[in-house]
């Protein structure tokens, strides 16, 4: 008990004192999962509200694959993007091991699969509301698709929400392909990791504190989005 | 040509048409010419297949077997000049003004053009001053209104309307009934149905009646409600068809 006390005043006095080292890590922290959500989102939204949309041939052993794929430990994920960015691997002439590029990598492996499998979820259910209608209206295809993401925006907000929580929490995937390396990949969940192991208790909780109110406060910020946009809309 | 005529997509004939789902046939050998000019009301009892009907003409579910032709000279292309509205219309989530929007793009209408369309039809629907709530938090009846404006924008040369006043208070039921009337005026054909029988009084030129999956009579309105040929018509406009008795035990 004493231990954390002492530790969390002298994380605040860490924090209070707008430690260089520190503001680094946290930016590059939201840096990385930012990056991560904003690409996977990219990726996964389109992917799932298509296979909610489309019949195209595979696409239940997509759905199955993405849903499969959502649970996938981060470490896994990371050793994987490691062997394909090693020097030995297919993508080894890029160089990328040990940079934020590869992080963003391996967490958008880890997060598209979640963002993917929620979308088709929402656009699903949006869809059997819709369809007649917009067919009625004259909407093709992409139309359609297109209509049911803005619609489902508010709703949506959720799947990137998910996204952001496991990018931003995990420490697994970053710490293999990052390699944690001082000023260049050191995120705050792998100094975490590091400054426990080094018994720096007041540097790990201080960082703790910052990733949780970072965590509240841009899913709090989206949750008050989110409920102004569906009480608007209905 | 006139734009009129270009935009021809009428007469629809519907020959021998069924549909069938769940395992049941639900429409049966249904088929009618209907010519372009006057206004069509089918009356029936519920469940008697009325939506589904229009929604097989509009081209939404794929009949069983038997034909839907349009024999207009557009018919190359009918879906792009016909609307519907439905029992149920679906606002999407954005503004009233949007919603009207959006179905003018989809007609590939150049923004200046739409925003003159747009503020047309709420004038004429008489939702110019909530052109920017959200539509989906109008009443019951305005979103009927609004549903009727964005299918009216898009100026089809035929418009489906199921129960276009289902559930309305009489003073919507009249205002939705005078923009039907200017849509008609317009030179829209319109085809609607309705359980409102003082309402298919007050707009049929031709009423189809319909039970059970089959088309039991068409005629011209003032023949079908001073003698309709059918029992089971003739019954309904006395309001004494009930959609469960059997018509089979009733005809003997
Ligand atoms: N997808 C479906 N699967 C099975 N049955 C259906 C389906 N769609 C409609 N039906 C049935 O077909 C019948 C006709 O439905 P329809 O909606 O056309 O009736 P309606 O004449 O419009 O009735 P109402 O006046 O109540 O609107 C109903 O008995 C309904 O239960
Ligand atoms: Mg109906």
């Amino acid at each position: 008990m004493n231990d954390f006390s002492s530790a969390f005043t002298a994380a605040l006095s860490l924090l209070a004192s707008g430690d260089a080292d520190l503001a680094e890590i946290i930016a590059l922290s939201l840096q990385v999962s930012l990056g991560a959500v904003f690409i996977a989102t990219c990726i996964g939204m389109p992917l799932g509200a298509a296979t909610a949309l489309y019949k195209f041939p595979g696409r239940r052993t997509v759905v199955v694959i993405l849903n499969a794929l959502m649970g996938l430990p981060p470490v896994v994920v990371g050793l994987i993007v490691y062997l394909l960015l090693s020097r030995m691997g297919p993508f080894g002439v890029l160089g990328l091991l040990f940079t934020p590029t590869a992080m963003v990598f391996a967490q958008v492996i880890l997060i598209v699969p979640i963002i993917a499998a929620l979308s088709r979820q929402i656009v699903e259910d949006l869809w059997r509301e819709y369809d007649e209608q917009l067919r009625s209206l004259g909407a093709g295809p992409l139309r359609c698709m297109a209509t049911l993401l803005w619609d489902g925006r508010f709703s949506l907000l959720t799947a990137v929400l998910a996204g952001f929580g496991r990018a931003s929490a995990e420490v697994g995937a970053v710490m293999i392909v990052g390699g944690n390396i001082d000023h260049v990949t050191r995120v705050m969940t792998t100094s975490i990791a590091l400054e426990v192991s080094k018994g720096n208790l007041a540097m790990a909780l201080g960082l703790g504190m910052v990733l949780i109110v970072l965590s509240l406060a841009i899913n709090g910020s989206a949750f008050l989005l989110k409920e102004s946009g569906l009480r608007k809309h209905a | 040509m006139s734009e009129a005529l270009q935009n021809e997509i009428l007469p629809l004939e519907i020959e021998e048409l069924t549909f069938e789902a769940g395992g049941k046939r639900l429409i049966k050998e249904v088929t009618h010419k209907f010519r372009a000019g006057p206004r069509t009301v089918i009356l029936g009892p519920n469940g008697a297949g009325k939506s589904l009907l229009l929604r097989l003409c509009h081209g939404l579910l794929k009949p069983a077997s038997g034909k839907i032709r349009w024999c207009g000279a557009a018919a190359d292309d009918p879906a792009r000049h016909q609307a519907m509205v439905f029992q149920r219309p679906v606002m999407l989530r954005r503004t009233v003004a949007a919603n009207i929007d959006y179905a003018l793009s989809l007609r590939g209408m150049d923004r200046d053009a739409r925003k003159v369309r747009v503020e047309k039809m709420l004038e004429s629907t008489g939702l110019s001053r909530l052109a920017n709530s959200p539509a989906r938090v109008l009443s019951f009846g305005e979103q009927q209104k609004l549903a009727l404006a964005r299918a009216w924008a898009v100026k089809p040369r035929v418009l489906f309307l199921d129960e276009p006043t289902a559930s309305l208070d009489p003073a919507a039921t009249h205002a939705i009934e005078d923009v039907i009337d200017a849509i008609h005026k317009a030179g829209t054909r319109i085809i609607m149905t309705t359980h409102d029988l003082g309402q298919a009084r007050r707009i049929a030129d031709e009423v189809l009646f319909m039970h059970r999956g089959r088309l039991l009579e068409s005629s011209p309105a003032d023949a079908f409600f001073e003698r309709p040929e059918d029992e089971q018509a003739r019954a309904f406009i006395h309001g004494e068809l009930l959609w469960w008795d059997q018509p089979e035990t009733r005809l003997q």
